[in-house]
């Protein structure tokens, strides 16, 4: 049995979870990370019982590709104080959708920025709410300032069909990035 | 589909079978403390393998093994994974932070009461083969 998974990145509000549930065979799920602020250094938490916790709630879905393959995508929150859980969540992952709302473009910054440094494939994809694209990809491009290779596609992460075209989108130009590295 | 257990996590202590059924110091304020949601791990954190949060777990086959003798969470794990289950899912379902369900796997996989199947991430990203098998399996979607 293997599994692969996909990372959905973007700004509140954005779709993720919709756009997981759209092409998912269960309803999604959550799943709690628990973090303090030195979280990633604590390996004994017998001697702080008076640290403090946040939780990091998580979305995720789940795809059966083939008797033996099943992909999981998870739904990340965007912002920067829970960039301790993507460094978790790009090991080995195939790549990611950050998903953008043109009308609030900076929410994907940090996620643009992140994947560029991390290496990680990644493809945009605009959130077309209503059916509606104001505006061009190339102005889309321009404004995150992400490289003429990164693909940018348009969505709507309501349709199972066009989560299904997202994702083949990302994992086509994840083949593409790999075979350029030979 | 959720096991024993399900309904409430972590367990209080008359489900979990302590002397007077008290609770565990500072566990009035769930969530305000780590001691609680770690209680059941000895207060670690860190898993004894590194175990992705993707990784596939299933229960071995364990008739001959007492299972009376293990925690009401790892029980609960061992009847939630009878198919193949990922991290996240038992995560999920069984309702426990991410990290205390890594920390309770990784230990029942040493015991071997579960199995796991996680690919060799020091390799890398997914290799084209298994691209190509990723690729196909959404256009059949």
């Amino acid at each position: 049995m293997t599994s692969v998974k996909i990372v959905v990145a973007g700004g509140f509000g954005v779709g993720k979870t919709t756009f997981v549930g759209s092409v998912s065979e269960i309803t999604p799920l959550t799943t709690e990370a628990v973090m303090t602020a030195a979280s990633t250094e604590l390996d004994d938490l017998s001697h702080t019982p008076d640290k403090t916790t946040t939780t990091v709630a998580m979305d995720f879905g789940r795809v059966t590709l083939d008797a033996g393959l099943i992909l999981y995508l998870f739904g990340t929150p965007g912002q920067h104080r829970f960039w301790f859980m993507w460094d978790d969540l790009i090991q080995g992952a195939i790549g990611a959708v950050v998903l953008v709302d043109t009308r609030r473009l900076a929410d994907s910054f940090p996620a643009v920025d992140y994947f560029e440094t991390a290496g990680l494939p990644f493809i945009v994809a605009i959130n077309g709410f209503d059916g509606e694209f104001p505006h061009a990809m190339q102005d889309v491009q321009e404004a995150l300032s992400v490289s003429p290779n990164v693909p940018i596609v348009e969505c709507d992460a309501r349709g199972r069909a066009s989560t299904k075209a997202t994702l083949i989108a990302l994992v086509e130009h994840a083949m593409t990035m790999q075979m350029s590295m030979r | 589909m959720a096991g024993p257990g399900a309904d409430e996590w972590p367990l209080t202590g008359a489900q979990r079978g302590s002397p007077n059924g008290m609770r565990a110091p500072g566990g009035d304020h769930p969530g305000s403390s780590l001691v609680r949601p770690y209680a059941v791990t000895g207060g670690r954190t860190k898993p004894r393998y590194q175990l992705q949060i993707e990784a596939m777990v299933a229960a071995s086959h364990y008739e001959a093994r007492d299972l009376s003798v293990l925690s009401p969470e790892c029980q609960a794990i061992l009847g939630f994974c009878r198919d193949w289950r990922s991290v996240a899912e038992v995560s999920a379902v069984l309702r426990m932070p991410l990290g205390v369900a890594r920390v309770l796997i990784a230990d029942m996989a040493v015991e071997g009461l579960v199995r796991v199947h996680q690919l060799d991430h020091t390799q890398g990203r997914p290799d084209i083969n298994l691209l190509e098998r990723v690729l196909s399996g959404l256009r059949k979607l």
